[in-house]
């Protein structure tokens, strides 16, 4: 599984950053910045959780 | 406005009063189960669509074809002349589409989960110093005017450069704005002296720069449009100072009520303060005092849930009830701050979800596990029935609340 962000699309909520700080960042500018794109085990669970939580849609996953 | 599904019965009075927040009787599980796509009448006498489902409340929130903008005639208006200054530059909460992403991108890094961390520090100097004070003070005490107001006023103020010594002039103000009752000539008057107020002080910043967002935002527009826009930084400073207080302050009461009113999950909080960020999740879940600012309009026919909504129809995207929905939460009629994460639309949802939303976590964390250390014999002073709950306002929480220790 690999996680997608669109940046075009952010809003900067953060809510992905609050659930899986391993797999997201904010940039300087405070949209979402992916720290691993293919995330494993309990990173992967928690990454599907915050794709659920974003606001904008910003985040997608892509099944390998 | 034309009936587009004939309705089965006359539009039901929206809101439903709330009362005491633990003793509501499951709200909006009838219309839920039966018409989760109902036509209601507001207190304005305007009719409009209500969705008390969480999957369709998140799926309008997200959908562009519902507009954020409050001046369009028909948006659902809960309070006469809620939305009256239409002739001034509107704030990001009416912006749609590329115009509502260039407004929050102007702010997004103020609120980033790291800068707020970064803000803890001085948060907690903050929250300790007017709990300084309350211990100081005779008991019982109210906590609304001891901690709840004073907390996030004093922390929006430092971070916009807004003089705190101020704060009885907008925070009246704002009280006023958010009644129902207050008639719309009034409404219009608080709004424009809020604006004056906040007008007169972007000024004193154009003209003598301060390291604070609103100075920040000055230097953002010269650089990005050769000088400053004094409507459009004064209906921001106005935005932030109003939703940066008021909501966070019924959470810190309604809150600390939830813990008084729960001393098993009191107990649990005190010995384990690493549980509290999700145990205010739950709060916010539970609480949901924003609960129809989650409002729209249609830009053009939409089905949802079998139901047509016709351009230029309201809908209100009952927060409370999707928060209460069986279909994506367990046991929704129960507080509990073990719950974990969830995907509660307490904050909203969709582009417009609450741009400061992690300060207020933070802020409610930090008063929630300072309370737990420092007043572990906290009590309320009065019958939690009795209470005076915001049954009147555009946002929930209680007037007062009386406590001892």
């Amino acid at each position: 599984m690999r996680i997608k962000a669109d940046r075009g699309v952010c809003v900067g909520a953060g809510q992905c950053v609050l659930t899986e700080p391993a797999v997201f960042d904010q940039g300087d500018d405070g949209l979402v910045v992916l720290l691993d794109e293919a995330p494993e085990g309990a990173r992967a669970e928690a990454a599907r959780t915050a794709v659920d939580l974003c606001p904008s849609g910003a985040l997608s996953l892509v099944e390998d | 406005m034309t009936e587009t599904s004939a309705p089965t019965t006359e539009p039901t009075a929206f809101p439903q009063p709330r009362g005491c927040p633990f003793h509501t009787e499951a709200p909006y599980r009838d219309l839920r189960e039966q018409q989760p796509v109902s036509r209601v009448t507001l207190p304005t006498g305007m009719r409009s669509w209500l969705l008390t489902r969480h999957e369709d409340v998140r799926a309008m929130l997200a959908d562009p074809r519902f507009s954020a903008d409050r001046r369009t005639p028909g948006f659902p208006l809960f309070a006469p002349g809620q939305f009256a200054v239409r002739d001034q530059a509107p704030s990001m909460i009416t912006l749609d589409g590329s115009e509502h992403s260039a407004a929050r991108r102007a702010v997004i890094s103020e609120f980033s989960v790291k800068r707020i961390a970064a803000l803890a520090p001085r948060i907690q100097e903050i929250v300790d110093g007017f709990v300084d004070d309350l211990l100081a003070g005779p008991k019982p005490a109210d906590l609304v005017r001891a901690l709840s107001l004073p907390v996030p006023s004093l922390v929006i103020c430092e971070m916009l450069g807004v003089p705190y010594e101020d704060h009885d002039y907008f925070q009246s103000r704002t009280t006023r704005l958010i009644k129902r009752a207050t008639p719309a000539e009034e409404r219009l008057r608080v709004i424009t002296e809020l604006r004056g107020y906040l007008a007169s002080l972007v000024d004193a910043k154009i003209a003598h720069p301060t390291d604070d967002v609103l100075g920040r935002q000055i230097e953002r527009h010269r650089a990005e449009r050769g000088a400053p826009d004094r409507e459009v930084l004064t209906s921001l400073a106005v935005l932030l100072l109003v939703a940066g207080h008021e909501t966070t302050a019924n959470m810190i009461s309604l809150g600390t009520l939830a813990l008084l009113n729960h001393p098993d999950q009191l107990e649990q909080l005190r010995a384990d303060p690493a549980r509290t960020p999700l145990a205010v999740e739950e709060m916010l879940r539970y609480f949901t005092i924003a609960e129809f600012v989650t409002s729209r309009i249609a830009l053009e026919d939409v089905e949802l849930g079998g139901v047509t909504i016709r351009a230029g129809e309201g809908v209100v995207g009952e927060a409370l009830s999707a928060n209460r929905d069986d279909r994506a939460f367990t046991d929704p009629e129960a507080l509990d701050l073990d719950r974990g994460r969830t995907n509660h639309v307490a904050f909203g949802f969709g582009p417009h979800q609450c741009l400061g939303q992690n300060l207020a976590r933070k802020e409610l964390q930090i008063v929630f596990d300072t309370l737990v250390r420092r007043v572990p014999t906290l009590a309320l002073a009065a019958d939690v029935v009795d209470l005076p709950y915001k049954d009147d306002a555009t946002i929930y929480g209680v007037y007062e609340l009386p406590v001892t220790w």
